[in-house]
């Protein structure tokens, strides 16, 4: 489909003027933690705020990432930037599962590779099971629209884990990489 | 701009990719990624809105701890939490309880936010989804 040049000269400038802020917050690292009294959240005269921890002092030296808190959480787990409690009560039993489910119903989209171990070093099986996911893949029927409303992987992403615009960080894999046996090669 | 308006109709995909542009592009919020508002029912009861941190919390916790032995519902705003439930160590109140952490006595370390705030997650990089329209 042939196009006028000053048409799409037109569109990326009007792109360019949505991402720009997003991408230059992203550029900006020395503001990427603002101090609790600057972040229009925390009151900056309540007698509490100046005793609490502010982000940059706790994640500067954590494994970087661009979107989020800025921090790749799950690396940092992984490499023992943080070693966080796994339980309170010590007969609280802890299942980490490694095990991937490839999901290829996704459209035009790689399909996503789910990775079950980075999850369950975080979470019980029960904060997904059987309520929110049922265990047999594949029959959980649910949308992008769906996940956008924060519902399914909503609930965490876009929320407290990485943000709905990292598309290929979940929709990982060539539906040409994929074999009519439904295995990725 | 009435050019670009009218030709594009015949563009369908441009108009998705504007579209989803639009959606996807941070909006500039200063709040931390993950930190919830709980103001359900602190400022009708006199107090400055909860901030709750899950950065600073997830350091020092995994999810499954607060989500699952405490249980916290996945949603913020969902957990119907009172002082007397958190003094009598439920909730916040299973960690903030002068042993792991501070002591419900320390009113305005978790009540230090703007008044005014409502209830619900923040952070900057919102992806203003359809529900959040």
């Amino acid at each position: 489909m042939e196009r006028p040049l000053i048409k799409q000269a037109l569109i990326l400038c009007v792109g360019l003027c949505f991402v720009w802020p997003a991408l230059s917050a992203e550029a900006d690292t020395t503001s990427r933690w603002l101090p609790l009294t600057q972040d229009d959240m925390h009151d900056p005269n309540g007698p509490g705020v100046q005793i609490l921890q502010n982000p940059s002092e706790a994640l500067r030296e954590m494994p970087p990432d661009v979107v989020g808190n800025r921090v790749n959480w799950v690396r940092a787990l992984d490499k023992g930037y943080i070693n966080p409690r796994i339980n309170l009560y010590s007969n609280t039993k802890s299942k980490v599962l490694d095990m991937d489910v490839l999901r290829q119903n996704t459209g035009e989209m790689n399909a996503v590779l789910f990775p079950h171990r980075q999850h369950t070093e975080w979470l019980d099986c029960t904060n997904c099971h059987e309520w929110l996911f049922k265990s047999k893949a594949g029959t959980t029927k649910f949308s992008m629209f769906d996940i956008l409303k924060g519902e399914f992987c909503g609930r965490c992403h876009g929320a407290v884990a990485f943000p709905l615009t990292q598309c290929n960080r979940c929709h990982s894999v060539p539906q040409s990489a994929i074999s009519s046996s439904g295995k990725a090669d | 701009m009435q050019y670009y308006l009218g030709s594009s109709c015949s563009n369908f995909l441009e108009i998705i990719l504007m579209a989803l542009l639009i959606i996807f592009t941070a909006t500039p919020v200063y709040a931390e990624y993950g930190d919830v508002v709980l103001n359900n029912k602190a400022e009708k009861s006199g107090m400055r809105p909860v901030i709750f941190p899950h950065w600073f919390h997830r350091i020092r916790f995994k999810c499954k701890v607060c989500h699952t032995e405490i249980g916290f519902e996945m949603r913020a705003g969902a957990n119907d939490i009172r002082m007397a439930d958190i003094i009598d160590g439920k909730f916040c109140g299973k960690c903030h309880n002068n042993k792991i952490a501070w002591g419900p006595q320390n009113c305005h370390l978790c009540h230090s936010g703007l008044p005014g705030l409502k209830t619900g997650i923040r952070g900057g990089d919102s992806t203003g989804g359809p529900g959040k329209w």
